[in-house]
């Protein structure tokens, strides 16, 4: 019978193009928001991420994440240094600045200094530039998408100088990074000459990085550094998960994309419940025959659920497809949604969501199916 | 020795409720039909004759009383026993034709051979050879709008009659067709669905058509007060 039942359904191009259009708008909504949001949140780790080779982030007890901080003496780092288990420690500076674009504008950086001597701390790749540049005067390193948002119209900005805090900054070279929460333009320079950039208080060591040594443990050497100096120890995955966690419990972001996914659930349930209970409804004197004719409860089941699975399937894919389509699309676009990708989870919870929305509305519409008495049809 | 009955009525009622009180639609109805016989059922608006058929096609259950079908007592049978019995013994013919708009003709009267579980080729070359005793080849690919009332119906016969059951139930076949088509395919279904190991009974107001009944049960406020060919003579 699912052949027959198939046919009912796509035999009824309105209504089974209505029931697919509620499937995939109801999935690409949810797809792309819960994308958007995931890759969002994930964000809030970028500065922990664009960091290579470092296991451990030393703090002030008081410090949260990357941009909540509480300044260090810079006595920590060779407190630091001096643990036993600690294979290398550098020092790590974050902190807010002001630049004077080439246009005049003010526009609000980051500036990032890194260990002098080793350039512990610069992302991984270089897009354009030497990593040896930075030991000229002056040097800073310009990330990708801070290049593009200064830089607009394919303004080459190697060798431009910056007033950074009325100071002078050129820049000798484009890293690849993950853009920030905020997507702030990401100054990297040494950390010696990011203390001239940063207008000074005592304490301006943001962080020291660490990394344990081979044969030991990373959670053994944090407890060894928190006894021995008093600071707090974060390994590189919980400190990302601080990043996250601190976006999610002080932002409405959570409570706003959860309600745009809530709205998804609704339309979909409302557009697929409305157009699946007409078909029905228009149908029902067909169903009444089945019955009559012989067609038992259990193989009307049946129909009914290929109708839903055929429309789920095509809805669901297409809807997919569009929000995968749309990610990546911004994603390869560069700026805002830079490394945007649709994590394998988001589809399978979104596959769930349409299995809740076709199983609620299916059983709707079979409770009527199954409601009718075969004898109405002699009515 | 007279031949068993086809299906025997013993003292069947059924009542309904309809705001707040019951209302007794059939009052002990008996009635014997036998094999071979073209039976119709008439009767005014509300005088239990829809309610009659759907009890003897098994649709139906009755307050009392027993419908027996071919020697089996059709409500002792399990609710998944009436409807496997429905499926392999009996063919229905609504008033409306009730076929599937988006199957062509073809498939619609393949219907009850698929639901049996039969593959759907197999059922389809079957539905083809019923649909040429009724003239329907050349219509066989059509959906049923693109076919008239009496091509329509002509479908819906094909549907009861696919399955070889041995008893037909029709509601009002004519009811929905212009004097000429109803008389075409009532001798149609006369002519294909009659036999001597087959019963049909027609639910009918059409007084064109009752020249082609072998008996004529007149039914009145829930009970057949009239009986045979004679019944309507007047």
């Amino acid at each position: 019978m699912t052949w027959i039942a198939l046919k009912m359904l796509t035999g009824d191009r309105q209504k089974f193009l209505g029931l697919i259009f509620g499937i995939a708008f109801s999935t690409l909504l949810i797809t792309q928001q819960l994308t958007i949001f995931v890759n969002l949140i994930q964000r809030g780790s970028s500065a922990v991420y664009n960091v290579g080779t470092v296991d451990l982030w030393v703090m002030d007890p008081a410090s949260r994440t990357t941009d909540v901080v509480y300044p260090l003496p810079s006595t920590a780092l060779d407190r630091v240094r001096g643990v036993a288990g600690v294979e290398w420690a550098a020092p790590y500076l974050q902190s807010a600045a002001t630049i004077r674009t080439p246009e005049g504008d003010l526009e609000g950086v980051t500036v990032i200094g890194i260990d002098d001597s080793s350039l512990i701390g610069m992302p991984r790749k270089m897009i354009r530039g030497e990593k040896t540049a930075l030991y000229e005067p002056d040097t800073v390193f310009i990330d990708d998408v801070g290049a593009e948002r200064l830089f607009p119209g394919g303004i080459d900005p190697i060798g431009r100088t910056l007033e950074l805090n009325d100071r002078r900054a050129v820049i000798r070279g484009i890293v690849d990074t993950i853009p920030s929460f905020t997507s702030q333009v990401l100054l990297y320079t040494r950390y010696s000459n990011a203390l001239s950039y940063v207008p000074g208080t005592r304490n301006r060591l943001s962080f020291v990085v660490a990394r344990t040594a081979a044969g030991k443990s990373q959670g053994e050497v944090a407890k060894a550094i928190t006894a021995q100096t008093g600071l707090k120890v974060r390994t590189r995955d919980e400190f990302a998960a601080d990043g996250r966690n601190f976006i999610i419990e002080n932002t409405g972001i959570p409570v706003n994309f959860g309600i745009t996914v809530a709205l998804g659930v609704v339309v979909g349930i409302a557009i697929v419940g409305l157009t699946l209970s007409l078909f029905i409804r228009d149908n029902i004197k067909q169903f009444g025959a089945l019955k009559a004719i012989g067609v038992t409860n259990g193989k009307i089941r049946l129909m009914v659920a290929a109708q839903a699975g055929l429309v789920g399937l095509i809805g669901y894919a297409l809807g997919v497809l569009a929000a995968v389509a749309f990610v990546n699309g911004f994603a390869l676009g560069g700026g805002f949604f830079k490394g945007f990708y649709t994590p394998w989870q988001i589809p399978v919870m979104t596959a769930g969501v349409t299995i809740l929305i076709l199983t609620l509305t299916g059983f709707g519409a079979l409770r009527t199916v199954l409601k009718t008495e075969p004898a109405s049809v002699f009515r | 020795m007279s031949a068993p009955a086809a299906i025997s009525v013993q003292n069947v009622s059924r009542d309904f409720e309809a705001g707040g009180q019951t209302l007794r639609v059939l009052n002990s109805v008996n009635t014997d039909i036998m094999p071979g016989e073209l039976t119709f059922l008439v009767g005014e608006s509300g005088s239990g004759k829809t309610t009659l058929i759907s009890i003897i096609a098994g649709i139906l259950y009755p307050t009392e009383g027993t419908v027996a079908v071919f020697g089996t007592d059709l409500y002792q049978l399990s609710d998944a026993d009436l409807v496997r019995f429905r499926l392999a013994n009996i063919g229905f013919i609504f008033q409306q034709y009730n076929l599937i708009p988006s199957l062509t003709a073809a498939e619609n009267a393949s219907v009850p051979l698929v639901a049996a579980g039969m593959a759907r080729e197999e059922a389809l070359a079957r539905s083809m050879v019923i649909l040429d005793k009724l003239n329907m080849t050349a219509q066989a690919e059509k959906r049923p709008n693109q076919l008239s009332g009496g091509q329509q119906q002509r479908v819906a016969i094909a549907r009861a009659l696919v399955h070889e059951p041995r008893l037909i139930v029709c509601d009002e076949p004519t009811a929905a067709l212009d004097a000429k088509s109803g008389r075409r395919v009532m001798d149609l279904l006369r002519e294909v669905a009659l036999s001597p190991d087959r019963t049909v009974i027609i639910v009918t107001h059409d007084n064109r058509i009752f020249d082609l009944a072998d008996r004529i049960l007149v039914m009145e406020d829930g009970r057949i007060t009239k009986d045979g060919r004679e019944a309507m003579d007047h």
